[in-house]
């Protein structure tokens, strides 16, 4: 502003150009130009570079392998795949399996940080104590030593599948895995989506009512065990019309294994467990931090009004911690998404392994470089503005 | 996310940068004064570190034969262990200049990565090993089995060919480094481990109770294990086949790291020949070396036959039969064209 209010003073009879080189304005634009015009031309010096050495070298390019027949089975899929499917497929296989274990860590790993960051506050000296111990350890080592960790240290030490540990509800836990019964629904089971879904819908319409008719008349009403009745209950009750349509593939002893039933892979159990148990050491923190900034006074507040303690939790100290939390918890998703990468180091076929033996199948190496850096952009870039739009949700309670 | 692209392009300049420096490779070694070579990380027979640290095995002594025939010098080898992912970036990179890495030979590896090979120093083929305790007595019983195999090898795609060929179930355990993949196989993670049955015997020996595994007699594959070069450097794919050549004559002819002084005065003239000890010769010269450069090898490395013995064969801990690499005269594949 300084610069602006010089340059305005500074009779117009002077050298336009001299005025111009001066103008903090056109300065700024001019650097602001050269910049993005070495970059631009840096971005196209290093591609060139490397299509003519790729040529040179004799290396196929292109995106064209991404429909050949992979050959190569995947151990762990989602969806249908078989060694005669193609690489996309397989890709789309890792994609899947990098987005299972991140949504499923970042549900446990949020549930668990709330609970410490919360256990961390309590006035109990022992449980305080306890989740500062969990925070500091998990906190101060490599994600990559606490996967290795479940995988080397727990679930190998587990017994082999003669002498499988026998879990409630014929399930089973060995160094192979989980092997859990195998729910079979027989006919009508599209029912039980549809009253699970008109149970929703039933939540969310009598919550509005509800809100309503406290602003009216300042009666508060059972949301929460009423809502609980509708999800779950029309369910069941459809379940029960219907005649229990419901049957169990067990687990049973094979020549090699356990087959039958459904099963949860060591590779992945290791994975999960790890990183929701390491991202569970922040959000913790960042829960306890987001408690701890909301103001005294405002406990003091709601208390001198009359307000009761459980009350004061959730309609006062948590709106406004909430908002504080949101930002960092963010990040800490992000890094949970990408630290899953490290699944490669115990054999779970996320999209870093699978693109990964396709690199070597194949020998694409640039393509597969930026398939990976497309795929973890994307996903972290959604992750942001879903949280950026929850945190804007959030902050416009703010008055 | 400006950051990101910035990293990828470096990452991929890099890779422009360091094939660019690669056009004449046996100039480039001679300048740096030693080849490097790209090895596994440790397959005993062969390429692995022993008890002092010292790497070798039939894979290692090939690339101190390169240095040997380029500098007269076997310790003029550098080697840099690779996983099988890791290899053809490697190469394609300039990182190493030659590969001699237990690797099949394939068409797509010889067009679509833009790699040369020529010479099998090890012909192999694709088994199993199990534990004793499951009465497996042959692979088409596997059905049902977890098999731990290593990504990104052509034992990978050979597997899920026999399993669909048989019609047998499997579940595959893929890792990205064959250590681990032998550690989950010998923790029970997996009832079978498949790889090249020379690796098979090797892998056994480091096993906590070498005693309850067994190989089975199922060969699923064919498996020419070779070095490779990168395409547009004819001068050094010559350099690297004809030091296996070399090794393979010696062994016809009968010369070894032992007698090869003596050869030289060897009336035979096919002795004397490449030996570089005939008058005018131009042989080793006109392949880029000198002219010494097969005595070199035998003398310091020695011939086919010494390596394979004193690595893989009945002076290694591995014993394994000559087979299908024995000499062509003794009914194996091994098999050289003259030097003349």
């Amino acid at each position: 502003m300084a610069g602006m209010a010089l340059n305005s003073d500074t009779p117009t009879s002077r050298k336009k150009a001299s005025s111009l080189i001066n103008d903090p304005k056109a300065r700024g634009i001019f650097y602001q130009v050269l910049t993005l015009a070495l970059l631009v031309l840096f971005v196209w010096t290093v591609t060139q570079n490397t299509i003519h050495n790729l040529q040179r070298a004799n290396i196929a390019s292109g995106f064209g392998f991404l429909d050949g027949r992979a050959g190569f089975d995947i151990g762990q899929s989602m969806i249908a795949y078989s060694s005669d499917s193609t690489y996309g497929r397989a890709l789309i296989v890792g994609i899947l399996n990098t987005l299972q274990v991140a949504v499923i860590g970042i549900i446990t790993a949020s549930i668990l940080g709330f609970l410490i960051g919360i256990a961390r506050l309590s006035r109990n000296w022992l449980i305080a104590k306890l989740a500062e111990v969990y925070v500091e350890v998990f906190r101060n080592i490599p994600p990559l030593l606490v996967i290795f960790f479940w995988y080397k240290g727990v679930i190998s030490a587990l017994p082999q599948a003669r002498e499988s540990f026998e879990l409630p509800f014929s399930s089973y836990l060995n160094n192979r895995g989980l092997f859990l019964p195998k729910p079979v629904f027989g006919d009508g089971t599209w029912l039980l989506a549809l009253a699970l879904v008109v149970g929703i819908i039933a939540t969310v319409f009598m919550a509005r009512w509800a809100k309503q008719r406290q602003m009216r008349t300042g009666q508060p009403f059972h949301t929460v065990l009423v809502g609980v009745a509708l999800i779950f209950g029309l369910p069941i009750l459809a379940f029960l019309a219907l005649g229990a349509p419901l049957t169990f593939d067990y687990p049973v002893a094979g020549r090699f294994n356990l087959t039958g039933g459904t099963v949860v892979g060591p590779e992945f159990m290791s994975l999960y467990l790890a990183l929701s148990f390491y991202t569970a050491a922040f959000i913790a923190e960042i829960v306890r931090a987001g408690i701890k900034a909301v103001p005294k006074g405002q406990t003091e507040a709601a208390n001198a009004l009359g307000v009761r303690g459980s009350d004061i939790t959730r309609l006062i100290v948590l709106p406004q911690a909430l908002r504080i939390i949101i930002p960092p918890l963010t990040s800490q998703y992000l890094n949970l998404t990408k630290n899953s990468s490290l699944a490669v180091a115990v054999g779970f076929a996320d999209v870093m392994a699978v693109g990964g033996t396709m690199l070597n199948q194949t020998g694409q190496a640039v393509e597969i470089v930026a398939i990976w850096v497309v795929i973890y952009l994307s996903i972290s870039v959604t992750t942001a503005i879903f949280m950026n739009w929850f945190n804007a949700r959030m902050a416009l309670v703010e008055r | 996310m400006k950051k990101t692209i910035l990293s990828a392009a470096i990452g991929a300049a890099a890779l422009g940068l360091a094939s660019a420096a690669s056009a004449a490779t046996l100039d480039d070694v001679k300048a740096k004064g030693s080849v490097t070579c790209g090895v596994s990380a440790g397959i005993p027979g062969f390429s692995n570190p022993d008890d002092k640290g010292e790497w070798t095995g039939i894979d290692v002594d090939y690339c101190r034969g390169i240095a040997a025939a380029i500098f007269g010098d076997p310790t003029k080898a550098k080697f840099v262990p690779l996983s099988s992912k890791d290899r053809f970036p490697a190469l394609q990179s300039g990182e190493v200049d030659v590969l001699t890495r237990n690797t099949t030979w394939t068409i797509s590896r010889d067009t679509s990565l833009g790699f040369n090979f020529r010479t099998v120093n090890y012909y192999d083929g694709q088994g199993f090993i199990v534990k004793k305790g499951l009465n497996v007595k042959s692979a088409l019983e596997l059905s049902g089995a977890a098999v731990c195999v290593q990504t990104g090898t052509t034992t990978e795609l050979n597997l899920a060919d026999y399993f669909k060929t048989n019609n047998l179930q499997y579940n595959p355990v893929v890792f990205e480094k064959e250590a681990d993949a032998t550690t989950a196989y010998d923790a029970g993670r997996c009832d079978v481990y498949t790889t090249d049955q020379s690796g098979l015997y090797a892998i056994r020996l480091k096993m906590k109770n070498p005693d309850e595994n067994m190989v089975l007699p199922e060969v699923i594959s064919k498996e020419p294990l070779g070095p490779a070069v990168r395409q547009g450097d004819d001068k050094w794919f010559d350099i690297v086949s004809w030091v296996h050549y070399a090794m393979v004559n010696a062994e016809e002819l009968g010369v070894t790291s032992k007698n090869v002084d003596e050869m030289k005065n060897s009336p035979n003239p096919d002795i004397k020949r490449m030996l570089g000890a005939e008058e005018g010769t131009k042989i080793g010269t006109d392949l880029g070396l000198t002219n010494e450069w097969a005595y070199n090898i035998v003398k310091h490395v020695g011939n086919y036959g010494e390596v394979f013995d004193r690595t893989v064969g009945p002076n290694s801990p591995l014993k394994i039969e000559r087979g299908l690499n024995a000499l062509w005269t003794k009914g194996g594949l091994q098999y050289a064209p003259p030097v003349r």
